[in-house]
Protein backbone atom coordinates (compact mmCIF):
# COMPACT_ATOMS: atom_id res chain seq x y z
CA UNK A 1 0.00 0.00 0.00
CA UNK A 2 2.80 1.99 -0.84
CA UNK A 3 0.23 4.98 -2.55
CA UNK A 4 -1.38 4.78 0.52
CA UNK A 5 1.46 5.80 3.25
CA UNK A 6 2.91 8.87 3.10
CA UNK A 7 6.41 7.68 3.79
CA UNK A 8 8.51 10.87 3.13
CA UNK A 9 12.35 11.29 3.72
CA UNK A 10 11.96 9.13 7.36
CA UNK A 11 12.78 5.86 6.82
CA UNK A 12 16.26 6.40 8.67
CA UNK A 13 14.49 8.03 11.61
CA UNK A 14 13.09 5.02 13.51
CA UNK A 15 11.28 7.03 15.72
CA UNK A 16 9.66 9.84 12.97
CA UNK A 17 6.70 7.33 11.71
CA UNK A 18 6.18 5.75 8.77
CA UNK A 19 8.43 2.74 9.74
CA UNK A 20 6.92 -0.77 8.90
CA UNK A 21 9.12 -3.21 11.11
CA UNK A 22 6.31 -6.19 10.51
CA UNK A 23 6.29 -4.71 6.59
CA UNK A 24 2.72 -5.48 6.42
CA UNK A 25 -0.54 -3.04 6.39
CA UNK A 26 -1.91 -2.18 9.26
CA UNK A 27 -5.11 -4.17 7.84
CA UNK A 28 -3.36 -7.00 7.75
CA UNK A 29 -2.34 -6.96 10.68
CA UNK A 30 -5.35 -6.74 12.49
CA UNK A 31 -6.55 -9.42 10.65
CA UNK A 32 -4.00 -11.71 11.81
CA UNK A 33 -4.84 -10.06 15.02
CA UNK A 34 -8.43 -11.16 15.54
CA UNK A 35 -7.83 -14.60 14.13
CA UNK A 36 -5.42 -15.24 17.03
CA UNK A 37 -8.71 -14.20 19.21
CA UNK A 38 -10.80 -15.84 17.31
CA UNK A 39 -8.56 -19.32 17.09
CA UNK A 40 -8.72 -19.14 21.47
CA UNK A 41 -12.30 -18.70 21.11
CA UNK A 42 -12.53 -21.60 18.88
CA UNK A 43 -10.02 -23.54 21.58
CA UNK A 44 -12.27 -22.61 24.65
CA UNK A 45 -15.18 -24.34 22.75
CA UNK A 46 -13.36 -27.71 21.35
CA UNK A 47 -11.37 -27.72 24.93
CA UNK A 48 -14.32 -27.90 26.71
CA UNK A 49 -15.78 -30.32 24.30
CA UNK A 50 -12.81 -32.17 25.35
CA UNK A 51 -13.77 -32.02 28.71
CA UNK A 52 -17.42 -32.93 28.90
CA UNK A 53 -15.99 -36.11 27.06
CA UNK A 54 -13.08 -36.69 29.34
CA UNK A 55 -15.91 -36.79 32.15
CA UNK A 56 -18.01 -39.16 30.20
CA UNK A 57 -14.92 -41.29 28.67
CA UNK A 58 -16.60 -44.27 29.14
CA UNK A 59 -19.99 -42.97 27.81
CA UNK A 60 -19.32 -41.19 24.90
CA UNK A 61 -21.36 -41.80 20.99
CA UNK A 62 -18.99 -43.31 18.49
CA UNK A 63 -19.03 -40.61 15.70
CA UNK A 64 -18.79 -43.32 13.20
CA UNK A 65 -22.34 -44.44 14.05
CA UNK A 66 -23.73 -41.05 14.51
CA UNK A 67 -22.91 -39.51 11.18
CA UNK A 68 -23.35 -42.33 8.63
CA UNK A 69 -25.53 -40.92 5.73
CA UNK A 70 -25.38 -39.64 2.27
CA UNK A 71 -28.31 -37.55 0.57
CA UNK A 72 -29.54 -39.27 -2.18
CA UNK A 73 -28.19 -42.72 -0.78
CA UNK A 74 -29.53 -45.41 1.36
CA UNK A 75 -27.25 -47.55 4.00
CA UNK A 76 -23.89 -46.62 6.25
CA UNK A 77 -21.29 -44.84 4.51
CA UNK A 78 -19.22 -43.47 7.81
CA UNK A 79 -17.16 -40.53 7.11
CA UNK A 80 -17.65 -40.55 3.06
CA UNK A 81 -20.09 -37.05 3.72
CA UNK A 82 -17.81 -35.30 6.08
CA UNK A 83 -14.81 -36.20 3.54
CA UNK A 84 -16.56 -34.28 1.33
CA UNK A 85 -17.30 -31.42 2.94
CA UNK A 86 -14.14 -30.85 4.29
CA UNK A 87 -12.87 -31.10 0.66
CA UNK A 88 -15.17 -28.80 -0.46
CA UNK A 89 -13.94 -26.17 1.93
CA UNK A 90 -10.30 -26.70 1.25
CA UNK A 91 -11.04 -26.02 -2.54
CA UNK A 92 -12.67 -22.98 -1.92
CA UNK A 93 -9.51 -22.29 0.12
CA UNK A 94 -7.88 -22.87 -3.14
CA UNK A 95 -9.73 -20.79 -5.06
CA UNK A 96 -9.24 -18.12 -2.92
CA UNK A 97 -5.24 -18.39 -2.84
CA UNK A 98 -5.74 -18.60 -6.52
CA UNK A 99 -7.48 -15.27 -6.22
CA UNK A 100 -5.02 -13.55 -4.01
CA UNK A 101 -2.47 -14.18 -6.42
CA UNK A 102 -4.50 -13.20 -9.16
CA UNK A 103 -4.71 -9.82 -7.12
CA UNK A 104 -0.93 -9.66 -6.93
CA UNK A 105 -0.49 -9.65 -10.92
CA UNK A 106 -3.68 -7.42 -11.18
CA UNK A 107 -5.63 -9.60 -13.49
CA UNK A 108 -8.84 -8.60 -12.50
CA UNK A 109 -11.52 -11.05 -14.74
CA UNK A 110 -9.16 -14.10 -13.16
CA UNK A 111 -9.72 -12.64 -9.61
CA UNK A 112 -13.55 -12.46 -10.26
CA UNK A 113 -13.47 -15.80 -11.32
CA UNK A 114 -12.10 -17.39 -8.52
CA UNK A 115 -13.99 -15.61 -6.38
CA UNK A 116 -17.02 -16.85 -7.43
CA UNK A 117 -15.84 -20.49 -7.30
CA UNK A 118 -15.01 -19.51 -4.06
CA UNK A 119 -18.66 -18.53 -2.93
CA UNK A 120 -19.91 -21.24 -4.65
CA UNK A 121 -17.85 -23.61 -2.36
CA UNK A 122 -19.12 -21.92 0.81
CA UNK A 123 -23.08 -22.15 0.21
CA UNK A 124 -22.24 -25.59 -0.85
CA UNK A 125 -20.06 -26.21 2.11
CA UNK A 126 -23.17 -24.14 4.39
CA UNK A 127 -25.93 -26.28 2.63
CA UNK A 128 -23.79 -29.83 3.45
CA UNK A 129 -23.89 -28.27 6.89
CA UNK A 130 -27.66 -28.10 6.95
CA UNK A 131 -28.35 -31.42 5.75
CA UNK A 132 -25.82 -32.76 8.28
CA UNK A 133 -27.84 -31.28 11.07
CA UNK A 134 -31.04 -31.81 9.94
CA UNK A 135 -30.10 -35.73 9.72
CA UNK A 136 -28.94 -35.40 13.18
CA UNK A 137 -32.15 -34.08 14.46
CA UNK A 138 -34.33 -36.05 12.71
CA UNK A 139 -32.57 -39.18 14.07
CA UNK A 140 -32.37 -42.51 13.20
CA UNK A 141 -33.31 -45.77 14.87
CA UNK A 142 -35.21 -44.12 18.13
CA UNK A 143 -34.02 -44.79 21.50
CA UNK A 144 -35.50 -44.87 25.36
CA UNK A 145 -34.36 -42.54 27.95
CA UNK A 146 -33.82 -44.24 31.90
CA UNK A 147 -34.50 -41.90 34.84
CA UNK A 148 -31.03 -41.52 34.86
CA UNK A 149 -30.87 -39.77 31.69
CA UNK A 150 -28.94 -42.86 30.24
CA UNK A 151 -30.03 -43.61 26.37
CA UNK A 152 -30.78 -47.66 25.94
CA UNK A 153 -30.48 -48.49 22.25
CA UNK A 154 -31.86 -51.60 20.82
CA UNK A 155 -30.58 -53.72 17.86
CA UNK A 156 -30.02 -57.70 17.33
CA UNK A 157 -26.84 -60.03 16.65
CA UNK A 158 -27.17 -61.14 13.43
CA UNK A 159 -24.50 -63.23 11.54
CA UNK A 160 -22.59 -61.48 8.70
CA UNK A 161 -20.01 -63.22 6.91
CA UNK A 162 -19.85 -65.92 10.11
CA UNK A 163 -19.55 -63.38 12.53
CA UNK A 164 -22.44 -62.04 14.89
CA UNK A 165 -22.83 -58.37 14.39
CA UNK A 166 -24.79 -56.21 16.57
CA UNK A 167 -27.53 -54.91 14.23
CA UNK A 168 -29.15 -51.77 15.54
CA UNK A 169 -32.67 -51.98 15.29
CA UNK A 170 -35.41 -49.44 14.74
CA UNK A 171 -38.42 -47.94 17.00
CA UNK A 172 -40.41 -47.92 14.28
CA UNK A 173 -39.73 -51.85 13.20
CA UNK A 174 -40.52 -53.46 16.85
CA UNK A 175 -42.67 -51.13 18.31
CA UNK A 176 -46.41 -52.76 19.07
CA UNK A 177 -48.88 -49.91 18.75
CA UNK A 178 -51.56 -49.48 21.52
CA UNK A 179 -54.37 -46.89 22.15
CA UNK A 180 -53.20 -43.92 23.91
CA UNK A 181 -54.38 -41.17 25.80
CA UNK A 182 -51.80 -38.79 25.56
CA UNK A 183 -52.34 -36.25 22.85
CA UNK A 184 -49.70 -33.63 22.77
CA UNK A 185 -50.90 -30.27 24.30
CA UNK A 186 -51.68 -27.28 22.25
CA UNK A 187 -51.66 -23.68 23.26
CA UNK A 188 -55.29 -24.13 21.75
CA UNK A 189 -56.51 -26.49 24.29
CA UNK A 190 -55.77 -24.54 27.88
CA UNK A 191 -53.89 -21.72 29.03
CA UNK A 192 -52.43 -19.93 25.17
CA UNK A 193 -49.55 -19.36 26.41
CA UNK A 194 -48.80 -23.45 27.83
CA UNK A 195 -47.83 -26.03 24.84
CA UNK A 196 -45.36 -28.60 24.06
CA UNK A 197 -43.49 -29.65 21.17
CA UNK A 198 -44.77 -32.70 19.22
CA UNK A 199 -44.83 -35.94 21.13
CA UNK A 200 -42.61 -39.09 19.92
CA UNK A 201 -44.33 -41.42 17.93
CA UNK A 202 -44.61 -44.43 20.42
CA UNK A 203 -44.35 -44.34 24.35
CA UNK A 204 -42.59 -46.52 26.65
CA UNK A 205 -44.89 -49.24 26.82
CA UNK A 206 -45.42 -49.85 23.11
CA UNK A 207 -41.30 -50.24 22.93
CA UNK A 208 -41.44 -52.61 25.84
CA UNK A 209 -44.36 -54.83 24.35
CA UNK A 210 -42.24 -54.53 21.34
CA UNK A 211 -39.23 -56.32 22.52
CA UNK A 212 -41.02 -58.85 24.47
CA UNK A 213 -42.54 -59.65 20.73
CA UNK A 214 -39.53 -59.79 19.41
CA UNK A 215 -37.63 -62.40 20.86
CA UNK A 216 -34.00 -61.49 19.44
CA UNK A 217 -33.93 -57.46 20.42
CA UNK A 218 -31.36 -56.63 22.62
CA UNK A 219 -30.92 -53.46 24.82
CA UNK A 220 -27.31 -51.49 24.14
CA UNK A 221 -26.22 -49.54 26.77
CA UNK A 222 -24.05 -46.10 26.43
CA UNK A 223 -21.14 -47.54 28.48
CA UNK A 224 -18.22 -48.72 26.05
CA UNK A 225 -16.08 -51.93 27.27
CA UNK A 226 -12.48 -52.37 27.53
CA UNK A 227 -12.21 -52.61 23.42
CA UNK A 228 -14.48 -49.56 22.80
CA UNK A 229 -17.67 -50.67 21.64
CA UNK A 230 -20.99 -50.12 23.50
CA UNK A 231 -22.10 -53.22 26.54
CA UNK A 232 -24.87 -55.19 24.96
CA UNK A 233 -27.01 -56.23 27.73
CA UNK A 234 -28.66 -59.88 27.96
CA UNK A 235 -31.99 -60.43 27.05
CA UNK A 236 -33.10 -61.17 30.57
CA UNK A 237 -31.39 -57.52 31.61
CA UNK A 238 -32.51 -55.81 28.58
CA UNK A 239 -36.67 -56.50 29.61
CA UNK A 240 -35.61 -55.74 33.55
CA UNK A 241 -33.76 -52.53 32.52
CA UNK A 242 -36.15 -51.30 30.39
CA UNK A 243 -39.09 -51.88 32.60
CA UNK A 244 -37.45 -50.65 35.63
CA UNK A 245 -35.69 -47.43 34.31
CA UNK A 246 -37.56 -46.72 31.23
CA UNK A 247 -39.10 -43.31 30.85
CA UNK A 248 -39.28 -41.40 27.63
CA UNK A 249 -38.59 -42.15 23.87
CA UNK A 250 -36.75 -40.27 22.49
CA UNK A 251 -36.20 -39.15 18.32
CA UNK A 252 -33.61 -37.62 17.17
CA UNK A 253 -31.69 -35.33 18.94
CA UNK A 254 -32.16 -31.31 20.74
CA UNK A 255 -30.41 -29.45 22.94
CA UNK A 256 -32.08 -31.56 25.50
CA UNK A 257 -31.92 -35.21 24.81
CA UNK A 258 -30.02 -37.08 22.08
CA UNK A 259 -30.72 -40.68 20.63
CA UNK A 260 -26.99 -41.12 19.97
CA UNK A 261 -26.10 -40.82 24.00
CA UNK A 262 -24.82 -38.19 25.98
CA UNK A 263 -27.18 -34.78 25.13
CA UNK A 264 -23.93 -32.89 26.05
CA UNK A 265 -22.65 -34.74 22.41
CA UNK A 266 -25.33 -32.93 20.71
CA UNK A 267 -24.86 -29.63 22.54
CA UNK A 268 -21.86 -29.30 21.47
CA UNK A 269 -22.10 -30.76 18.09
CA UNK A 270 -24.83 -27.95 17.80
CA UNK A 271 -22.57 -24.99 19.02
CA UNK A 272 -19.71 -25.93 17.41
CA UNK A 273 -20.85 -26.82 13.93
CA UNK A 274 -23.61 -23.89 14.23
CA UNK A 275 -20.43 -21.10 15.54
CA UNK A 276 -18.66 -22.67 12.33
CA UNK A 277 -21.26 -22.42 10.03
CA UNK A 278 -21.89 -19.33 10.71
CA UNK A 279 -18.34 -18.17 10.55
CA UNK A 280 -18.73 -19.26 6.78
CA UNK A 281 -22.23 -17.85 6.21
CA UNK A 282 -20.22 -14.64 7.16
CA UNK A 283 -17.12 -15.35 5.21
CA UNK A 284 -19.53 -16.16 2.18
CA UNK A 285 -21.76 -12.70 2.68
CA UNK A 286 -17.78 -10.61 3.04
CA UNK A 287 -16.37 -12.46 -0.18
CA UNK A 288 -20.10 -11.73 -2.53
CA UNK A 289 -18.98 -7.63 -0.68
CA UNK A 290 -15.62 -7.81 -2.00
CA UNK A 291 -16.62 -9.96 -5.39
CA UNK A 292 -19.17 -6.86 -6.09
CA UNK A 293 -16.18 -4.18 -5.44
CA UNK A 294 -13.57 -6.14 -7.65
CA UNK A 295 -16.48 -5.99 -10.29
CA UNK A 296 -17.22 -2.37 -10.13
CA UNK A 297 -13.46 -1.80 -10.19
CA UNK A 298 -12.64 -0.60 -6.47
CA UNK A 299 -9.19 -2.76 -6.10
CA UNK A 300 -8.18 -1.67 -10.03
CA UNK A 301 -8.58 2.12 -8.89
CA UNK A 302 -6.99 1.67 -5.76
CA UNK A 303 -4.28 -0.01 -7.70
CA UNK A 304 -3.86 -3.01 -5.31
CA UNK A 305 -6.11 -5.83 -4.40
CA UNK A 306 -4.89 -5.95 -0.93
CA UNK A 307 -8.72 -6.48 0.83
CA UNK A 308 -9.15 -9.65 -1.18
CA UNK A 309 -5.84 -10.65 0.48
CA UNK A 310 -7.26 -9.94 3.89
CA UNK A 311 -10.30 -11.59 3.06
CA UNK A 312 -8.72 -14.66 1.90
CA UNK A 313 -6.55 -15.01 5.04
CA UNK A 314 -10.32 -14.86 6.91
CA UNK A 315 -11.99 -17.67 4.74
CA UNK A 316 -8.56 -20.10 5.12
CA UNK A 317 -9.17 -19.57 8.93
CA UNK A 318 -12.52 -20.74 7.99
CA UNK A 319 -10.78 -23.99 6.96
CA UNK A 320 -8.42 -24.43 9.07
CA UNK A 321 -11.16 -24.70 12.18
CA UNK A 322 -13.25 -26.79 10.16
CA UNK A 323 -9.77 -29.15 10.15
CA UNK A 324 -9.81 -29.21 13.28
CA UNK A 325 -13.73 -29.50 14.15
CA UNK A 326 -13.50 -32.61 11.53
CA UNK A 327 -10.72 -34.54 13.64
CA UNK A 328 -12.18 -33.58 16.55
CA UNK A 329 -15.92 -34.10 16.20
CA UNK A 330 -15.45 -37.24 13.58
CA UNK A 331 -12.15 -38.83 14.15
CA UNK A 332 -10.79 -39.18 17.11
CA UNK B 1 2.86 -5.07 -4.81
CA UNK B 2 5.12 -6.32 -7.90
CA UNK B 3 8.01 -6.76 -4.66
CA UNK B 4 6.05 -9.39 -3.42
CA UNK B 5 7.94 -12.49 -3.51
CA UNK B 6 6.89 -15.94 -1.80
CA UNK B 7 9.31 -18.48 -1.02
CA UNK B 8 8.62 -21.41 -3.19
CA UNK B 9 10.04 -24.42 -1.56
CA UNK B 10 8.15 -26.73 0.90
CA UNK B 11 9.53 -29.47 3.05
CA UNK B 12 12.65 -27.82 3.83
CA UNK B 13 13.38 -27.34 0.59
CA UNK B 14 13.04 -31.14 -0.63
CA UNK B 15 10.04 -30.05 -2.97
CA UNK B 16 10.92 -26.51 -4.96
CA UNK B 17 7.97 -25.03 -7.01
CA UNK B 18 8.85 -22.95 -10.07
CA UNK B 19 5.69 -19.99 -9.72
CA UNK B 20 3.33 -19.89 -6.37
CA UNK B 21 0.03 -21.02 -8.31
CA UNK B 22 2.15 -24.25 -8.70
CA UNK B 23 3.08 -24.30 -5.22
CA UNK B 24 -1.06 -23.76 -4.32
CA UNK B 25 -1.57 -26.80 -6.60
CA UNK B 26 1.15 -28.96 -4.63
CA UNK B 27 0.10 -28.14 -1.30
CA UNK B 28 -3.51 -29.00 -1.97
CA UNK B 29 -2.62 -32.60 -3.35
CA UNK B 30 -0.83 -32.77 -0.17
CA UNK B 31 -3.45 -31.75 2.35
CA UNK B 32 -6.31 -34.33 -0.02
CA UNK B 33 -3.63 -37.08 0.28
CA UNK B 34 -3.90 -36.29 4.40
CA UNK B 35 -7.19 -36.43 4.62
CA UNK B 36 -7.98 -39.34 2.22
CA UNK B 37 -5.10 -40.99 4.83
CA UNK B 38 -7.50 -39.73 7.46
CA UNK B 39 -10.61 -40.69 6.00
CA UNK B 40 -9.34 -44.16 5.12
CA UNK B 41 -7.84 -44.94 8.62
CA UNK B 42 -11.21 -43.31 10.26
CA UNK B 43 -13.49 -46.10 8.10
CA UNK B 44 -11.28 -48.96 8.97
CA UNK B 45 -9.80 -48.12 12.24
CA UNK B 46 -6.92 -50.91 11.91
CA UNK B 47 -7.21 -52.96 15.52
CA UNK B 48 -3.68 -52.42 15.86
CA UNK B 49 -3.74 -48.88 16.49
CA UNK B 50 -6.46 -49.40 19.09
CA UNK B 51 -4.50 -50.42 22.27
CA UNK B 52 -1.88 -47.56 23.27
CA UNK B 53 1.63 -48.72 22.89
CA UNK B 54 3.08 -48.20 26.28
CA UNK B 55 1.84 -49.19 29.66
CA UNK B 56 2.05 -46.14 32.13
CA UNK B 57 4.96 -46.13 34.43
CA UNK B 58 4.81 -47.39 38.14
CA UNK B 59 6.69 -45.75 40.82
CA UNK B 60 7.83 -42.60 42.23
CA UNK B 61 8.31 -39.06 40.85
CA UNK B 62 10.29 -39.88 38.08
CA UNK B 63 7.83 -42.21 37.23
CA UNK B 64 4.74 -39.46 36.96
CA UNK B 65 7.09 -37.11 35.15
CA UNK B 66 7.87 -40.14 32.07
CA UNK B 67 3.70 -40.21 32.45
CA UNK B 68 3.38 -36.67 31.72
CA UNK B 69 6.27 -36.71 28.92
CA UNK B 70 5.31 -39.79 27.00
CA UNK B 71 1.30 -38.84 28.15
CA UNK B 72 0.53 -39.26 24.30
CA UNK B 73 1.92 -42.38 23.68
CA UNK B 74 0.79 -43.95 26.99
CA UNK B 75 -2.60 -42.76 27.57
CA UNK B 76 -3.98 -42.24 23.53
CA UNK B 77 -4.75 -44.90 21.19
CA UNK B 78 -1.86 -44.44 18.26
CA UNK B 79 -4.77 -43.69 16.10
CA UNK B 80 -6.37 -40.62 17.62
CA UNK B 81 -2.33 -39.59 18.05
CA UNK B 82 -2.11 -40.14 14.10
CA UNK B 83 -5.35 -38.15 13.47
CA UNK B 84 -4.08 -35.46 16.06
CA UNK B 85 -0.59 -35.25 14.27
CA UNK B 86 -2.08 -35.36 10.65
CA UNK B 87 -4.42 -32.48 11.54
CA UNK B 88 -1.78 -30.03 12.66
CA UNK B 89 0.23 -30.91 9.61
CA UNK B 90 -2.34 -30.09 7.51
CA UNK B 91 -3.34 -26.82 9.88
CA UNK B 92 0.81 -25.97 9.37
CA UNK B 93 0.58 -26.19 5.78
CA UNK B 94 -3.14 -24.46 5.09
CA UNK B 95 -1.21 -21.04 7.69
CA UNK B 96 1.89 -21.25 5.69
CA UNK B 97 1.01 -21.67 2.10
CA UNK B 98 -2.46 -20.12 1.63
CA UNK B 99 -2.35 -17.70 4.49
CA UNK B 100 1.07 -16.86 3.23
CA UNK B 101 2.31 -17.00 6.40
CA UNK B 102 5.64 -18.28 4.65
CA UNK B 103 5.96 -15.19 3.42
CA UNK B 104 5.89 -12.78 6.52
CA UNK B 105 8.66 -11.11 8.74
CA UNK B 106 9.90 -13.53 11.43
CA UNK B 107 8.44 -10.96 14.03
CA UNK B 108 4.80 -10.70 12.66
CA UNK B 109 5.06 -14.71 12.57
CA UNK B 110 6.19 -15.25 16.17
CA UNK B 111 3.57 -13.06 17.58
CA UNK B 112 0.99 -14.93 15.81
CA UNK B 113 2.33 -18.10 16.01
CA UNK B 114 3.46 -18.39 19.63
CA UNK B 115 0.82 -16.72 21.29
CA UNK B 116 -1.94 -19.03 19.76
CA UNK B 117 0.11 -22.62 20.42
CA UNK B 118 1.12 -20.90 24.11
CA UNK B 119 -2.66 -20.20 25.31
CA UNK B 120 -4.18 -23.04 23.44
CA UNK B 121 -1.72 -25.89 25.27
CA UNK B 122 -2.65 -24.04 28.51
CA UNK B 123 -6.40 -24.68 28.15
CA UNK B 124 -6.40 -28.24 26.57
CA UNK B 125 -4.24 -28.90 29.47
CA UNK B 126 -6.70 -26.95 32.24
CA UNK B 127 -9.49 -28.51 30.93
CA UNK B 128 -8.21 -32.11 29.85
CA UNK B 129 -7.01 -32.58 33.37
CA UNK B 130 -10.10 -31.24 35.49
CA UNK B 131 -12.34 -33.21 32.91
CA UNK B 132 -10.01 -36.49 34.03
CA UNK B 133 -10.32 -35.64 37.33
CA UNK B 134 -13.88 -35.09 37.59
CA UNK B 135 -14.49 -38.54 35.43
CA UNK B 136 -12.27 -40.19 38.32
CA UNK B 137 -14.58 -38.98 40.78
CA UNK B 138 -17.69 -40.57 39.30
CA UNK B 139 -16.23 -43.56 38.47
CA UNK B 140 -14.54 -44.09 42.04
CA UNK B 141 -16.41 -42.00 44.33
CA UNK B 142 -20.05 -42.92 45.56
CA UNK B 143 -21.82 -41.27 42.36
CA UNK B 144 -24.16 -43.32 40.74
CA UNK B 145 -25.21 -42.89 36.78
CA UNK B 146 -26.08 -45.97 35.61
CA UNK B 147 -30.08 -45.84 36.81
Amino acid sequence: MDNTVASAKTQDQPWAGGVKPLKASYGKMMMWFFIVSDALTFSGFLAAYGFSRFKFIDYWPIADEVFTHIPFFHGNYPMIYVAFMTFVLIMSSVTMVLAVDAGHQMKKSKVTWYLFFTIIGGLVFVGSQAWEWKTFIQGDYGAVQTKGGNILQFGEYVSKDGEQVFKRVALRDIAVVQHKDRVQHKRKNGLWFVGESSLPSYNVSEVIAGVQANENVLVRTQELNDEGKKIVLSRLESLRMLKDNGKAVVEGANLKVNEYGSPLFADFFFFITGFHGFHVFSGVLINIIIFFNVILGTYEKRRSYEMVEKVGLYWHFVDLVWVFVFTFFYLV
Amino acid sequence: MADHAHKLEIFRGLVKFKSNIQKIWGVLLFLTIITLIEVVLGIYKPSILETPLMTPFEGGFFATIGNIIFSGLIYMKPLNLIFILLTIVKAYYITWDFMHMRDETSGLRKMVVWTAVFLICYLIFILLQEGGYIEGVYTNGYIKRDF
